[in-house]
């Protein structure tokens, strides 16, 4: 009670210099707290948002660069006309694993990757919420990843496309397990990519630093809140189809079998329900790095926040009406396809909207040429691109002749590459600092750009050329016809060209982690709270947690801004905050490292892929499944003080900024 | 043997830009407005980006420390640039909206079922890796079987009955139209339609398996004489052997594992699993447009199918020498 006392007392020091000492004694009584244990063991354990935002992010490229390798190999055997450097059997794997690994386990996970890492940072807290789901569903990602890429070194490989349509996936046509593991490689990702949303939803909702309303949250913020809400309804479509999938090969149903009344059509609407979603979770995000980089790269606040928030929102419901713009060729009724030729149309009002917010957001700077907003130049040239190529898709006669051709490959690699991974790099260079402490090297940087941004369309342009020539897609081999064997051979040029720059990266990543310039808290003078503290964050996030007084926080506060006081430094305390004000509400008491989420992960994981073999699998599977959730939320015996009273609001105190942004 | 393949294959037009038919007529206008439009759009849209990016500022101060380099927001300023968005906004709305109506009325034209008292109707089933065709006909001995050839008279409408007995399939011909999926259990109507004779190529459009690769088809639209010609002679059973090769080709034919999948009307072969074989000496490609029709090529077919097109549904015919010689006459004389 009586410490209790002590730290609920309103701290007044304005004005007078923070002790260091004090500050240094607060750091390791954090750090002794909030920190992972060391060795093996509390590798496992760690439930912290940046270890296992670190692991998601490095897995998640590991996985973008096998895709990528696949990739190169398509490359090289499209190259030139009926070459048998790959076989159809092991072709049409190869193509089902780079669709599949590039959608579910580099592009989804990735954006979730970086906003577990961010999040908590950017809105000023210690620890993401639900920390232990966290790490399960780290676990999981890997689980699943680990099991379809074993299965494909097996000559098990997915081999129905990364769309798995029926009846080609049902069990008439892809006898052996080949689908299975595809269709339950869903089931792990959605599984993980659910309770990640969960968590970001949470954090953001309820752990935002107090004075951070609804209209101060940073805009990537907002993109990848407006993510996590469209993996919630996009999933459980997702599951259901995938569910009816496996029982239809693996007991018998007849979901999708025309024979037995079932329809192979419900499945492409179930897919496609969540797969048009999908493209919006890979690309929203991405607009959240652009709306990051630019201000802080042109030097002012971005032009028309409230706009790009609208925008964000309305892409995130209008994205779930396009779905069947993918179906145009079954036959649909003419109304149905003006309809969605019309919902596909307003969709580019809200990307129009933000494309034209930046600009003028650069317009009115003054740009600084630094990797990270280059990249983001590169988007605007390949993201527009594919953009009016969406245009032409939209349209349904048109679409007609473009669909399932090489012209729609072309489309969606402007608008994910262009849209996602040009983001995405100039993000990596520019959190890199964060992440690791140290800068990555400028002129690589630029190297990377150039090859990839070359690359890319030399890779992809003569794509469009070879959709109109009849080429159509997932082929693994075509004869000589005219034209298509240049076009092909020079996209295969391109895309070693692209491959190149990775490795650039790469090697840039592996020699700025060790030897790059060392970073400090804010190398680019940005303006939102990740860079107000150290680079790389310590394990608490925040020595202590700010308050906001506007958006783009470290450029708009004053120097007296205070800060929140009074959070025990012995358990993990997290500030709880009101969610449309920010205003403190209560405080929490968050879990400790902890091996349940692995020894869940690995029971859930057997019970996925022994589903695979057997039904049994199910009801024995879910034994130890039981078992290891009944450790997990096994009560603690010792309750520490759960939840404090209201009147944290009392312990907001004026503190100076200490030099270097430390708040 | 890859350039045994690739040499000799003349191909016939395939290019969704070069239409030969009022359905892919119309499309190609549409697309070709969408392609200079949006081509434009594109374009500004860049200069535009470029002049933000590069333009040369007109502040007077020097480059200041990126630390308090922050520019603050003039009143005035903001606003000009919002109008100047909220117009860039509003005419791209206005420019969707046109192309969303011009999409709807060449929709209109495309879609519609075409006036089917004229119409020749033809039922295509995708197979996997090759079409099944036939041309329907209220009298039974007017039905004509065929396969991976499509002859059509110049000017007529015709209307296809698609359909799958596998898995999904998407019969393309891009000269004349779009594509439309061919889709197990149900029956879809197409219309199509040639203004000028000759050779089209398509390919299948759906990921149907193995060899989605090799499953292409040839449209051949010729004078509404020739294809009356082409039609009386396919109405006809094959022509009886007349050498004594022939008669022992058929012989071969008849004794091989070729019985069990494909048909030759006049004969006891009678396997609907594969390609009616009755005149397929008349037909320019063999094994879905994997190979020209030749000798050379129907005898590697016979014994290699495996390594001409890996994972097709042909297993590798054991013929000897002097049976291969005969059996490949014999084919050959199935005009």
């Amino acid at each position: 009670m009586e410490a209790r006392k002590e730290q609920s007392q309103v701290e007044k020091q304005a004005a007078v210099a923070v002790p260091v000492e004090r500050e240094e004694r607060l750091h390791e009584a954090l750090e002794k707290t909030w920190g992972d244990q060391p060795g093996l063991w509390g590798y496992l354990r760690s439930v912290n948002h940046k270890t296992v935002g670190k692991r998601f992010i490095i897995t998640a490229f590991a996985f973008f660069i096998l895709a990528g390798i696949l990739a190169a190999l398509m490359r090289i055997q499209l190259s030139r006309p009926e070459n048998k450097f790959l076989g159809p059997d092991l072709y049409n794997q190869i193509f089902t694993m780079h669709g599949t690994t590039m959608m579910f386990l580099f592009a989804v996970p990735m954006m979730e990757a970086m906003a577990v890492y961010l999040v908590p940072l950017m809105v000023g807290t210690r620890s993401i919420a639900f920390p232990r789901l966290n790490a399960f569903g780290y676990w999981i990602y890997l689980f699943g990843g680990i099991m379809v890429f074993v299965a494909f070194l097996l000559n098990s490989g997915p081999d129905a496309g990364w769309f798995s349509y029926v009846p080609l996936a049902g069990p008439a046509y892809s006898p052996g397990k080949r689908v299975d593991f595809w269709a339950q490689l869903i089931t792990f990702t959605e599984v993980s990519a659910l309770v990640v949303a969960t968590e970001i939803i949470t954090t953001i909702f309820k752990l935002r630093a107090p004075g951070m309303t609804l209209n101060r949250i940073p805009l990537y913020v907002w993109a990848v809140l407006v993510m996590a809400f469209m993996v919630f309804f996009a999933m459980p479509t997702i599951a259901l189809a995938s569910t009816a999938l496996i029982l239809d090969r693996l007991v018998s149903t007849h979901f999708f079998n025309p024979a037995e009344g079932g329809d192979p059509i419900l499945w492409q609407h179930l897919f496609w329900f969540f797969g048009h979603p999908e493209v919006y979770i890979i690309f929203i995000p991405a607009t959240g790095f652009i709306s990051a980089i630019i201000p802080t790269f042109v030097r002012r606040p971005i032009f028309g926040y409230t706009a790009l928030v609208l925008s964000l929102i309305s892409t995130g419901f209008i994205g779930f009406g396009l779905w069947v713009h993918h179906m145009f060729a079954t036959g649909l009724p003419r109304l149905g396809q003006g309809f969605f030729t019309a919902a596909t149309m307003m969709v580019v009002i809200p990307s129009a909207i933000q494309i034209f917010c930046w600009i003028a957001t650069i317009w009115a700077g003054r740009p600084i040429f630094k990797t990270p907003l280059i990249f983001v130049l590169g988007f605007f040239f390949i993201f527009v691109l594919g953009g009016m190529t969406g245009v032409m898709q939209a349209s349904s006669p048109v679409n007609l002749q473009v669909h399932d051709t090489y012209f729609v490959v072309a489309h969606f690699h402007y608008v994910l590459i262009g849209g996602s991974v040009f983001p995405l790099f100039g993000a990596l260079h520019y959190w890199f600092p964060k992440f690791t402490g140290r800068m990555l090297d400028e002129r690589l940087g630029k190297i990377t750009f150039w090859l990839m941004f070359i690359g890319f369309n030399l890779a992809f342009f003569p794509m469009h050329i070879l959709g109109f020539k009849g080429m159509p897609r997932r082929v693994y081999t075509y004869q000589n016809l005219p034209g298509w064997a240049t076009l092909n051979l020079l996209a295969s040029i391109g895309a070693f060209t692209l491959a190149f720059g990775v490795l650039v990266f790469l090697i840039n990543f592996f020699r700025s982690r060790k030897r790059g310039a060392v970073a400090g808290n804010n190398p680019w003078n940005a303006g939102t709270l990740e860079w107000a503290t150290t680079s790389p964050p310590p394990s608490y996030n925040f020595l202590h947690i700010p308050t906001v007084a506007g958006r783009d926080t470290l450029w708009t506060q004053p120097p007296d801004q205070p800060v929140v006081v009074g959070l025990k430094t012995d358990v993990r305390q997290v500030l709880v905050t009101k969610m449309l004000d920010g205003e403190p509400d209560h405080i929490e008491e968050f879990p400790k490292p902890t091996l349940w989420p692995l020894i869940a992960a690995i029971t859930t994981t057997g019970l996925f892929i022994g589903s695979i073999f057997t039904p049994w699998a199910v009801v024995w599977g879910s034994i130890p499944v039981a078992i290891s959730l009944i450790g997990w939320f096994w009560p603690k015996e010792k309750q520490s003080e759960e939840r404090a009273p209201r009147e944290v609001k009392e312990r907001l105190a004026r503190r100076q900024q200490t030099e270097g942004g430390t708040a | 043997m890859i350039g045994l393949l690739v040499s000799g294959i003349t191909f016939a037009a395939q290019n969704a830009l070069d239409p030969a038919g009022p359905l892919a007529g119309r499309i190609n206008s549409l697309t070709r407005v969408m392609i200079y439009l949006l081509s434009a759009i594109f374009i500004i849209v860049m200069i535009v980006l470029a002049i933000a990016a590069f333009r040369r500022q007109r502040h007077t101060t020097p480059e200041p420390e990126p630390h308090n380099a922050v520019i603050p927001p003039q009143h005035d300023r903001e606003q000009r640039l919002s109008h100047t968005v909220t117009a860039g906004v509003l005419l791209s709305v206005a420019i969707l909206f046109v192309l969303l109506v011009s999409s709807f009325l060449i929709g209109h034209k495309v879609f519609t079922s075409p006036d089917r008292s004229n119409a020749l109707i033809i039922e295509v089933n995708g197979r996997q890796w090759w079409w099944d065709v036939r041309y329907d006909h209220p009298v039974p001995s007017q039905i004509v079987t065929t396969a991976n050839e499509i002859h059509i008279p110049v000017g007529r409408p015709i209307v296809l009955r698609l359909g799958s007995n596998d898995v999904i399939h998407s019969f393309w011909v891009p000269n004349l139209h779009g594509k439309m999926d061919m889709i197990p259990g149900r029956t879809q109507e197409f219309a199509l339609q040639a203004d000028r004779p000759g050779v089209f190529r398509g390919q299948c459009a759906e990921y149907c398996g193995h060899q989605h690769a090799h499953m292409a088809l040839l449209v051949i639209a010729e004078p509404e004489d020739q294809f009356n010609a082409w039609y009386q002679a396919q109405l006809q059973p094959a022509p009886a052997p007349s050498t004594a090769s022939q008669i022992n080709g058929q012989k071969v034919f008849l004794s091989k594992p070729c019985v069990m999948c494909h048909r030759i009307q006049g004969t006891d072969a009678g396997g609907r699993l594969g390609p009616d074989l009755t005149h397929v000496a008349s037909r320019q490609t063999i094994a879905a447009g994997t190979l020209n029709n030749s000798r050379e090529h129907l005898s590697q077919w016979i014994q290699n199918s495996q390594d001409v097109k890996p994972g097709n549904r042909m297993p590798p015919i054991p013929v000897n020498g002097n049976d291969l010689n005969s059996l490949l006459d014999y084919v050959q004389s199935l005009k």
